[in-house]
């Protein structure tokens, strides 16, 4: 069955987008973006530092751009202007490759976007010929009013960057995802395999994420949990659940030919 | 001499020098980077050209791991 996700008119293979952030080494971060078979994985951009350490190997060599697809970051972000000159300056580093994650934040403790910082930057970034994959809160408005910019994926969180809560608000989702075309990912929240699975039987396209790979005991075994938990999760949504109901009067086996005791 | 903000930091130089030449005297010569200077791209293929002037401020960027 051919079901591969398409962002941008680009087809993969994997619906798990997975970050590389948080972990002990370059060789746990390969090791496990491995495991994972994730196709598109989040960098940032940062500083230099400039003259330490100028044998230190760089990420792009363990995770070449021609065995990935790239997606630069505005993590840290916290205004229009920042998050559109950090783009700009991921596509002078990758050679001009355009698809991109817009990522706006509003506050240093709850990590929660800042919508309207992310509007802004959305339109400035659409208007400059970038693919904008942009995080958002599970709002269905906001959602719709990134898509009408022209973002091509739409990634509400489910929960907070980083919590580990899982996906607190699946009715919102669900909102959102009715009134959005483009491919919508699940972007932060996920604790464990279970919650990426919810995250996929709800109907999701994809589920990024960081923090619930890189911050469990053994990253490698939890990244290969959340392949097989978002292709479980898409085969269940796929294949279209049971109605739920508090009992049946249908049994699993035939009610007919059942011995008894007693003679009729 | 002129003097150049590089990442935040003051930097002096006793001369106008080309960003290829900066480039090189950072250590930063085939590394994967990006130049922002004074808030515009450089373009990797004016390096040589652009000559750096005092007061510029400069942001020397790369790819790291991120969510």
């Amino acid at each position: 069955m051919n079901d591969n996700l398409i962002i941008a008119g680009k087809s993969y293979s994997s619906r798990l987008l997975v970050g590389t952030g948080k972990y002990k080494d370059f060789a746990e971060t390969q090791a496990a973006v491995e495991a994972s078979g994730a196709e598109i994985i989040t960098i940032a951009i940062r500083r230099s530092n400039i003259g330490q350490n100028p044998n230190e190997p760089s990420l792009l060599e363990i995770l070449p751009p021609s065995k990935y697809t790239l997606l630069p970051n505005t993590a840290g972000c916290y205004t229009a202007d920042d998050a559109v000159r950090t783009l700009r300056l991921a596509r002078e580093l990758l050679d001009g490759h355009t698809l991109a994650k817009l990522e706006v934040l509003g506050d240093p403790q709850s990590l929660y976007p800042n919508v309207v910082e992310t509007i802004a930057a959305a339109k400035t970034l659409v208007a400059e010929g970038f693919q904008v994959m942009v995080y958002t809160s599970d709002d269905p408005i906001i959602a719709k009013q990134l898509e009408d910019i022209g973002c091509v994926a739409i990634m509400p969180l489910a929960s907070l960057i980083g919590s580990g809560m899982g996906i607190l608000n699946p009715w919102n989702l669900q909102l959102l995802m009715e009134r959005v075309q483009v491919p919508v990912i699940v972007d932060a929240g996920v604790g464990t395999a279970s919650d990426a699975a919810i995250a996929m039987e709800l109907g999701c396209d994809g589920v990024l994420m960081n923090t619930a790979i890189a911050a469990a005991q053994n990253p490698v075994l939890m990244a290969g949990a959340m392949k097989k938990a978002v292709e479980a999760g898409r085969e269940a949504y796929l294949a279209g659940r049971m109605p739920k109901k508090l009992y049946s009067a249908s049994p699993s086996s035939p009610t007919a030919g059942i011995i008894s005791s007693v003679r009729s | 001499m002129i003097t150049v903000s590089i990442n935040g930091e003051p930097r002096q130089f006793p001369q106008a020098i080309s960003i290829a030449a900066f480039i090189e005297e950072m250590g930063l010569t085939g590394k994967r980077i990006a130049l922002e200077r004074n808030g515009e791209i450089v373009p990797r293929s004016t390096f040589a050209t652009q000559q750096l002037a005092d007061g510029d401020r400069l942001e020397v960027v790369v790819a790291v791991g991120g969510g």
